[in-house]
């Protein structure tokens, strides 16, 4: 060995391919084996890609940095699943790119959070978290309320996901916009697009019926985590 | 071991390495502010004043990309183009030119990372936050480094490549996998910022957390590891310790700290499998990491007293002891029952800023004290005093970060799990962040000296720059057992 060593401290190129080489193997054995290996993702019912405007919530969770204080990631221990529900599972965030895991809980974790709170909970919180949980440090989102939903390209969106494996079909690419927008219209008609995505809360998510606001996207979506897979037909697997 | 000799300085190609240690002095500053910024929004939520470009959420990364990529980076660049030349004896290939557009090059990389994070432009995976865009060019750039490097290294003088140059060589080479690998993604469009992962859920979990942990292994640790091998045999102006050592800790160190990630991800979706293999390989860790702080401090033997006049000195070993501490407390919170605790809590920033406040500024300081007057070509800083007050008040800053830290964490991972006598949670969440209160107020009092100690060495610096020196007794308590022992 150290007469291998002697001749990589002598010659650059060599120290830098050993370097390489030897650097290469621990990712490759740990990282692999996650796409081959059948029962890294669980077999569940219910799963289904994001509709577009919890799509279009999702990539407001992610612009705002929301997974520097909040995890999705439920662990298998007795008080957090009395505190957030059941563990969460690999097959819930197969279709997330990129996922929201996160590392700290400076807040609650949101892998279930869909359906534990009103929508208008959600709003008022969002806007002045303090006023409902005097405790929090959480930052105030007013400015979601006034900004309207940029996401004409929600369909390129769709397609790019696609690209990266999503499974989204011809039909909910071409319906995309008209999903949008029959996700906050409880009047309307959203049979179509529930069909599409199953389980999809319909709701004027921000009260005010005269504009696609931000804020309904991320309500959207908040209300919708944790909510799909159907856990009266999980088996869990056997290891 | 031989030292270059300082007969060839004036050839050497030091442009680029004087402007990245003015960037390194510059970002360092604003990424302690943003840090003390944050860390004063946990206590005073008023502070993100309400709108979008101001909340924790988007200051975050920039406090973080600011620390880790701006002032380390700006180190690692800077004193590896430095060392790469005298330990060589060769200069730098591509001149001036070449080393001062990866200069250029990788300040407007950080000005389009953080001004993206302000304006919401994330990937939101962590250290590993700008936008394809952002990446490609950083991708050209640290191409560019690396064949500054290689090509430096290929006309050396000296037959041996000297220690500190396998370690750049290997930071170089694995962060530019690493950047690569996370980072593949497809842009919705080419002329918009946004852009989906290729991978998903579990494997982009540990993909991210390759590179995450590897991002600590290689870039806050490998490349200052290097700045350990040039700048503390140089300031004690011995050999280092053990030449078998550095070998065995520098192979040991390399292979194992791959297989750290999975540790980030104890009792998540990921196999279990994968977990353990994390866990395994983090313990092992601890030796090689143990091994090369043993090879860095022991540099001193026979030539401990300088410890007591040069404060200069004292940042390195100070530096390298608190990298035993982290490298210590590191495989501890990686196994998994202790990670059960700690996992989301803040003991994982505490450990993060004990490592990176006291391993990585600390070491960063001692080798920037060490270049200004060289680089500058001054006789001696403007005021080693200065430097001694540096020393403690950045020391006390740490010391009372991690430890609020360690007493917010511990805590609150045991508040969450608290039971009562009838079988209920004891806490609800929001009482357990009540409590959090008073440790983040003095978490952010120890950032504020840390910053304080940064300002202070700014002064020193910058008066060494205009060629002042301070009129001040000197650093020898007991001139007579200096002379004694010489």
């Amino acid at each position: 060995m150290l007469k291998l060593h002697k001749k990589a401290e002598k010659n650059s190129v060599l120290l830098l391919i050993f370097s390489l080489i030897v650097v290469s193997i621990g990712g490759l054995v740990e990282i692999v084996p996650l796409f081959y290996v059948k029962n890294t993702i669980e077999k569940v019912e219910g799963m289904r890609p994001y509709s577009p405007l919890e799509l279009a919530g999702r990539n407001i969770y992610v612009r705002e940095g929301c997974y520097l204080c909040h995890s999705q990631m439920i662990r298998p221990f007795r008080d957090e699943i009395e505190r957030y529900g059941h563990y969460s599972l690999a097959a819930e965030s197969m279709y997330d790119h990129p996922f929201q895991w996160g590392s700290k809980r400076t807040g609650p974790d949101l892998a279930r959070v869909g359906g534990r709170y009103s929508n208008e909970w959600h709003v008022e919180h969002l806007v002045n978290p303090q006023a409902l949980v005097p405790e929090s440090v959480m930052p105030r989102y007013p400015f979601l309320l006034e900004k309207e939903l940029k996401f004409d390209d929600a369909a390129e969106h769709m397609k790019t996901l696609r690209i990266v494996g999503v499974p989204y079909t011809d039909e909910q690419i071409a319906n995309a916009k008209d999903d949008l927008y029959a996700q906050v219209d409880p009047e309307g008609d959203y049979e179509d697009m529930q069909a599409r995505y199953p389980k999809a809360v319909v709701a004027n998510f921000d009260g005010n019926a005269e504009k696609l606001t931000e804020m309904d996207a991320l309500v959207s979506y908040l209300q919708m985590l944790g909510t799909l897979v159907n856990f009266e037909t999980y088996e869990r697997p056997v290891r | 071991m031989s030292t270059p000799t300082t007969s060839t300085t004036p050839t050497y190609h030091m442009a680029a390495v004087r402007a990245f240690m003015l960037s390194a002095l510059f970002w360092g500053i604003v990424g302690f502010s943003a840090g003390l910024f944050i860390a004063l929004q946990l206590v005073f939520p008023e502070l993100n004043l309400g709108l979008e470009y101001t909340t924790f959420g988007r200051l975050r990364p920039v406090h973080t990309s600011a620390v880790i990529f701006a002032f380390g980076g700006s180190i690692l660049l800077g004193t590896s183009f430095y060392v790469v030349q005298r330990t060589c004896r060769a200069k730098l290939f591509g001149g001036d030119w070449l080393s001062m557009f990866v200069f250029w090059g990788y300040q407007l990389f950080i000005v389009m990372a953080a001004a993206g994070y302000v304006l919401g432009v994330t990937q939101s995976k962590e250290y590993a936050e700008p936008e394809w865009f952002v990446d490609l060019w950083l991708t050209v750039v640290w191409v560019v480094y690396l064949v500054i490097f290689m090509g430096t290294l290929i006309r050396r003088q000296e037959k041996h490549i000297y220690v500190a140059n396998w370690f750049y060589l290997a930071f170089i080479v694995t962060v530019a996998m690493l950047h690569i690998v996370n980072n593949l993604a497809v842009p919705v469009s080419l002329t918009g910022a946004k852009s989906y992962g290729v991978f998903s859920g579990v494997q982009d979990a540990l993909v991210q957390w390759w590179y995450g942990h590897n991002a600590v292994g290689f870039f806050l640790t490998a490349g200052f590891l290097a700045i350990m091998y040039y700048f503390i045999p140089k300031q004690v102006n011995r050999p280092v310790y053990s030449y078998r050592l550095s070998i065995v800790h520098f192979w040991a160190i390399i292979f194992l700290y791959i297989w750290a990630g999975p540790h980030h991800l104890h009792y998540t979706a990921l196999p279990d499998w994968a977990q353990t293999l994390g866990m395994v390989f983090s313990i092992m860790l601890w030796m090689p990491s143990w091994g090369g702080m043993i090879n860095g401090v022991m540099t001193l033997s026979g030539a401990w007293e300088k410890l007591r006049t040069d404060p200069i000195l004292r940042f390195l070993v100070v530096s390298v002891s608190f990298y035993g501490m982290s490298t210590f407390e590191g495989p501890l919170m990686s196994i998994k029952t202790v990670n059960a605790l700690s996992h989301y809590t803040d003991w994982t920033i505490g450990h993060v800023h004990s490592g990176a406040l006291g391993w990585v500024a600390m070491i960063s300081f001692g080798a920037m004290y060490y270049l200004f007057p060289r680089l500058w070509n001054r006789d001696r800083l403007y005021s080693i005093r200065l430097v001694n007050l540096h020393f403690w008040v950045c020391t006390i800053g740490i010391v009372l970060y991690a430890a609020a830290m360690w007493v917010s964490g511990i805590m609150q991972g045991l508040m969450w799990r608290a039971y009562n006598e009838y079988g209920f949670l004891t806490y609800s969440f929001a009482e357990t962040v009540e409590q959090m209160h008073p440790y983040y107020a003095i978490r952010a009092f120890g950032g504020f000296l840390f910053l304080v100690g940064a300002l202070i060495m700014a002064y020193n610096l910058i008066k060494t720059i205009k060629g002042e020196v301070r009129d001040e007794k000197p650093m020898e308590y007991l001139p007579t057992v200096k002379t004694a022992s010489a």
